[in-house]
C-alpha cells in the first residue's frame, strides 16, 4: 500500500513537471529599480469592467472609481471627507441660497491641452439630462432647477438653470436651497466632458484614446474591455504636484477568494472595499492577524415590511419584531466585516447618535410588550394564531445565513414563525417593487452626504424606493420644511426629529450599518476612502 | 456525402430558428428587466430607457426585429456594458475562452488517451490502479475546487504560475488543466474500458500471432477503433468546455465569453443574452457535425448517407 501510495505521487509530481516544463513565459520583466526609489505604481482590483466611463451614462460605484480618478468636477471631496475646491478655484451663494456661481481656474485644463470651461460643465449637465441619450442617472441633477422637466420633455433644455455666462463662469439655479449641493458637484454625474470633442465624436467614451480627455489627477492610458484599465499621472493637471504615484493597473477579477491569493502573492497592493471585496471566510484570520481595517460607510442593511398587509400593518407587531433581533450577534457570527448594529436608519457618519440609536439592541423583553399589545389589537390570544409571515431576499450565502438567524430569533424569542423565500435578484426585485412580499431584505448605499438620502426616500407611499406603503402627513410636512430651511442647524434637527417619528412606526427593522474592509501593503498610504465610502487615488504614494 | 452535409445544414438552421424562438420568449417571460437596481429609476427615466431600447414596442415586433438582427449580424448595443455592442463583446470575448478551451481540450484528450491506454495495457496492474485512482478524483473534485487548489499549490506556494489574470501563456496553463481535469479523467476511462474490449478480439489475436510486434499492434489495431467512444465525445465535451468555462473564467479573472454567457441572464442583459446564445449555438452544432463527419473517416463501417439503399 505504501509502495503504491509513492509511485501514485511520484506519477503526480511528473505529471506537473511536464506541464511546467511546456511554459515559456516570463514574469520577472519589470526591472528598472532606477536607485533607491520605491516604484508609484499601484495596482488595485476593480471587479468588472467598467458599464461606462461618460460620466452621463455611468451609474455605477465601478464606472464612479475610474471617473473620480481621471476626471474632476466643480469640487472634489477632500481629505477631510468635505468638499473642496477642484476646477472651480471658488464660488459665490446667493443670499436664498438658490444661485451658485462657480469661477473655473484659469490654468484647468484638459489633457490635450484645450482648456475647461464652464460650457463644458453645462455640455455635459445638459446631454444628461436630454431625454434623447438614455441618462440612468439625470434624476441627480433634478436639483437643478427646470432640470426634471426637460427630462421629462415637459420642458426646454434652454429652461433649465445651468448657465455658462463666459468662458470660466458658471451660474447653477437650482430649484430648492440644497445645502448639500457642494458634495453633489463632486458626484460623477456633475463632472464635466470635452465639449468639443463629445460633439464631433458622439463615441468618446468608449475605449482609451485621444479622443478620451481627462482633466483630473491621472489619464486614461489604457482601456482592455473587461480585463484591465491603466491609468498614468495626467501631466496637465492643475495640481499635478499632489499627485504621487506615476501608474494605476485596474484588474477586473470578480472572485474575492482569487483577489486574496493575488494579494498575498504580490500581485495585488490592494484587496477588499471599496473597489473589491474581502471573502467573509478569510475575514477572522485577517482580524486575528491585525491585517484587516475597517472603516464606516453610509450605508445601512434594512428588513422592510410591508405596511399594507396582515399581520405587519399592525404598528406593535412590527416594532416587536424589530426589537427581537440580536444585531450584535448577526455581525459577529455571520457578516462578521466590524459592521455596526443600526437602531436608527441614518448611518452614523451623519446623525452620530445613531451609534447608539433608538433602542437598545437584542431587546427581548420590550419585544414581547409591544408583542402583546400588537396581539391584544389584532384580537389574538396567541401569537401562533398570527397569519404566515414570508421572509424574502435575494439568493445570496450572506443573505441567507441572515435570514435564518432572523427566522430562529423571531421564533425563539417570540414564538412567531417566519417562512424563508429567496429568489433571483430580478425576480426578487420585481416583487419588492410591485408590493407583493410581506418582509424584503434591502440595502442602501448613500449617494451624497447627508440625511436626506436615507430618508426621502420614505416620504410617499407610492414612492419608487419605499417599498413599504408606509406615509405619515408629520414626517412629510418636515422633510419639505427641510428643503427650505437655510439655517444648517434647524434642518438637522427637522430631520432628526423626521427620523424619530419614522422610528416610531418602524416601516423597516434596519439590521446593521455598512463597514469596508480591507487589507493593502504596508507601505502604500493615504489612499482616501471617504465617508460615503468612494475610493481616491490622488494624494496615494508608496514609502 | 454533399448531400448529407446539405440536409444536415438545413436541419443546423430549423435548430436554430427553434432555440432563438425558445430564447427570446422565454427571456421575456422571466421576470424582471435590465434597468432594475436596489435604487429603483424614477418612472419617467425607465420609460425614456424603455423606448430607447425599444422595449415598449409589441413582441411580435421585438420579435421581428431580433431576426433581423441575427440574419444581418448585428445584436446592437449590451444594455449594462454602455461601451461595447454585443458584437464588441463576443469578437473580443471569444477568441479568449476559444485558446482556453482548446487548450484543455489538447490536456484533456493527450493525457485521458494516455492514461487510458496504459491502464488498458496494465489492467490490474498498479498502473491500472493508479491511473484510474486519479480518473476518479478529476470526475469527482469540481472544477472550482481543482481551480483553487491548483492556485494555492503551484502559484503560492510553489510559486511556478501566476495566480490568475490572461497575459502570456503561463497564465494560461493553470485554468486549461482546471478546465481540463474533469474531461480527462472521463476520457480515460473511456478509453481504458474500450481498449480492454478491443484488445479480447480475435483480430488482435490474429496480429499477435502473425508475430507483429506489441507497438504496432497496440497503435494501428486496438487504438483505431477503441478511439471511436473518445471522438462520440468530443461533441458534448467541446459544448461542456465552451459553456463550462464560466467558473474558471470567474476565478482565473479571465476575460472570455463564458462569463458574459452567464452574467447576461442575471443582468437581464436582453441583447447580450441572445447574442451570446445564438453564437454558441451556431458553434456547438457545427462542433456536432464535424464530429458525425470524423466518425464516419474513422470508422469505414459507419456510412453517413444513411441506408445503403440511398
Amino acid at each position: 500500500m505504501k509502495k503504491r501510495w509513492s509511485i501514485f505521487l511520484s506519477m503526480l509530481l511528473l505529471a506537473s513537471m511536464v506541464l511546467a516544463a511546456c511554459g515559456g513565459g516570463d514574469d520577472n520583466a519589470d526591472g528598472g529599480d532606477g536607485g533607491s526609489d520605491v516604484p508609484q505604481e499601484l495596482k488595485v482590483n476593480i471587479k468588472t469592467e467598467p458599464p461606462s466611463l461618460n460620466p452621463g451614462l455611468a451609474e455605477d460605484s465601478t464606472s464612479g472609481t475610474v471617473l473620480r480618478n481621471v476626471l474632476e468636477g466643480l469640487t472634489r471631496i477632500g481629505q477631510d471627507d468635505k468638499p473642496a475646491a477642484a476646477m472651480a478655484e471658488d464660488w459665490e451663494i446667493s443670499e436664498d441660497q438658490k444661485t451658485y456661481t462657480f469661477n473655473i481656474r484659469e490654468d484647468a485644463q484638459w489633457s490635450n491641452g484645450d482648456p475647461v470651461t464652464a460650457e463644458d460643465f453645462e455640455y455635459a449637465w445638459k446631454w444628461a439630462l436630454d431625454p434623447a441619450n438614455q441618462s440612468t442617472y439625470a434624476y441627480q441633477l433634478y436639483y437643478i432647477e427646470g432640470a426634471e422637466a426637460a427630462h421629462s420633455d415637459e420642458a426646454s433644455l434652454d429652461d433649465v438653470g445651468i448657465k455658462a455666462v463666459d468662458e470660466k463662469t458658471l451660474e447653477v439655479t437650482l430649484a430648492n436651497p440644497t445645502p448639500y449641493f457642494l458634495e453633489l458637484t463632486a458626484f460623477y454625474t456633475y463632472l464635466p466632458v470635452n465639449s468639443k470633442i463629445a460633439k464631433e465624436n458622439p463615441d468618446w467614451a468608449t475605449d482609451a484614446g485621444d479622443d478620451y480627455t481627462t482633466n483630473g489627477p491621472f489619464h486614461l492610458a489604457e482601456w482592455s474591455h473587461s480585463d484591465q484599465i491603466t491609468l498614468e499621472k495626467s501631466d496637465t493637471y492643475w495640481d499635478k504636484d499632489t499627485v504621487k504615484l506615476d501608474k494605476i493597473e485596474m484588474y477586473m477579477i470578480n472572485d474575492a477568494n482569487t483577489e486574496l491569493s493575488m494579494f498575498d502573492n504580490g500581485e495585488l497592493d490592494w484587496a477588499g472595499s471599496p473597489t473589491g471585496a474581502i471573502p467573509t471566510d478569510a475575514m477572522q484570520a485577517l482580524k486575528d492577524e491585525g491585517r484587516l481595517e475597517t472603516q464606516a460607510i453610509a450605508g445601512v442593511y434594512n428588513y422592510k415590511f410591508n405596511t399594507t398587509v396582515e399581520p405587519l400593518n399592525n404598528e406593535n407587531i412590527r416594532k416587536a419584531l424589530s426589537h427581537a433581533l440580536n444585531r450584535e450577534s448577526i455581525i459577529n457570527n455571520i457578516t462578521q466585516g466590524e459592521q455596526l448594529p443600526a437602531m436608527g436608519i441614518v448611518p452614523p457618519t451623519m446623525f452620530p447618535e445613531n451609534e447608539e440609536g433608538y433602542f437598545p439592541d437584542n431587546d427581548v423583553e420590550t419585544a414581547k410588550e409591544f408583542l402583546d399589545k400588537g396581539l391584544e389589537e389584532l384580537g389574538l390570544s396567541d401569537a401562533s394564531e398570527l397569519p404566515e409571515i414570508k421572509l424574502s431576499y435575494n439568493t445570496d450565502e450572506a443573505h441567507q445565513k441572515i435570514a435564518q438567524a432572523v427566522q430562529d430569533m423571531w421564533s425563539e424569542n417570540l414564538g412567531i414563525n417566519v417562512t424563508l423565500d429567496n429568489a433571483e435578484w430580478n425576480v426578487f426585485l420585481d416583487s419588492v417593487n410591485s408590493g407583493d412580499f410581506q418582509i424584503a431584505r434591502m440595502g442602501w448605499l448613500g449617494d451624497f452626504n447627508d440625511a436626506m438620502n436615507f430618508l426621502e426616500m420614505y416620504k410617499d407611499a407610492d414612492g419608487g424606493n419605499n417599498n413599504t406603503g408606509w406615509e405619515d402627513p408629520e414626517f412629510q410636512k418636515l422633510l419639505e420644511q427641510s428643503q427650505t430651511e437655510t439655517d444648517a442647524d434647524k434642518r438637522q434637527q427637522m430631520l432628526k426629529d423626521a427620523e424619530a417619528i419614522f422610528m416610531d412606526a418602524m416601516p423597516v427593522a434596519p439590521i446593521y450599518f455598512y463597514t469596508n474592509n480591507w487589507v493593502k501593503v504596508d507601505n502604500l498610504n493615504d489612499v482616501f476612502v471617504s465617508g460615503l465610502g468612494d475610493v481616491q487615488y490622488k494624494w496615494a504614494h508608496f514609502e | 456525402m454533399t448531400k448529407y452535409i446539405g440536409k444536415r445544414l438545413l436541419y443546423m438552421l430549423i435548430s436554430l430558428w427553434l432555440i432563438i424562438t425558445a430564447t427570446f420568449f422565454l427571456m421575456r417571460i422571466a421576470p424582471g428587466n435590465p434597468f432594475a437596481s436596489e435604487k429603483k429609476l424614477p418612472p419617467e427615466i425607465e420609460a425614456n430607457l424603455q423606448a430607447h431600447y425599444g422595449l415598449d414596442k409589441p413582441w411580435y415586433q421585438q420579435y421581428y426585429d431580433y431576426l433581423v438582427n441575427v440574419v444581418t449580424w448585428d445584436f446592437g448595443p449590451s444594455f449594462k456594458y454602455k461601451s461595447q455592442t454585443v458584437n464588441d463583446l463576443i469578437s473580443e470575448g471569444f477568441p479568449v475562452s476559444f485558446v482556453l478551451g482548446l487548450e484543455a481540450i489538447l490536456i484533456a484528450v493527450a493525457f485521458g488517451v494516455l492514461f487510458g491506454v496504459i491502464a488498458a495495457l496494465r489492467q490490474n496492474k498498479w498502473q491500472d490502479y493508479s491511473t484510474m485512482a486519479v480518473a476518479v478524483l478529476g470526475i469527482s473534485v469540481p472544477s472550482f475546487i481543482m481551480a483553487t487548489f491548483l492556485q494555492y499549490f503551484l502559484a503560492i506556494k510553489l510559486q511556478i504560475f501566476p495566480v490568475a489574470r490572461w497575459e502570456s501563456f503561463m497564465h494560461t496553463v493553470l485554468p486549461a488543466i482546471a478546465l481540463a481535469a474533469g474531461p480527462m479523467a472521463y476520457i480515460a476511462r473511456l478509453t481504458r474500458s474500450s481498449m480492454i474490449e478491443v484488445l479480447a478480439n480475435d483480430y488482435i489475436k490474429t496480429a499477435k500471432s502473425k508475430g507483429l510486434s506489441g507497438g504496432v499492434i497496440t497503435v494501428k489495431h486496438a487504438m483505431r477503433n477503441a478511439l471511436l467512444p473518445v471522438v462520440t465525445y468530443l461533441g458534448p465535451l467541446t459544448a461542456g468546455i465552451l459553456t463550462g468555462s464560466f467558473v474558471i473564467e470567474k476565478i482565473f479573472g479571465i476575460p472570455g465569453l463564458g462569463f458574459h454567457f452567464v452574467t447576461s441572464i442575471t443582468n437581464r442583459d436582453y441583447t447580450v443574452i441572445m447574442g451570446v446564445t445564438v453564437f454558441y449555438s451556431i458553434l456547438l452544432l457545427l462542433a456536432i457535425l464535424l464530429v458525425d463527419i470524423a466518425y464516419g473517416i474513422i470508422d469505414p463501417r459507419i456510412k453517413l448517407a444513411g441506408k445503403k439503399g440511398e
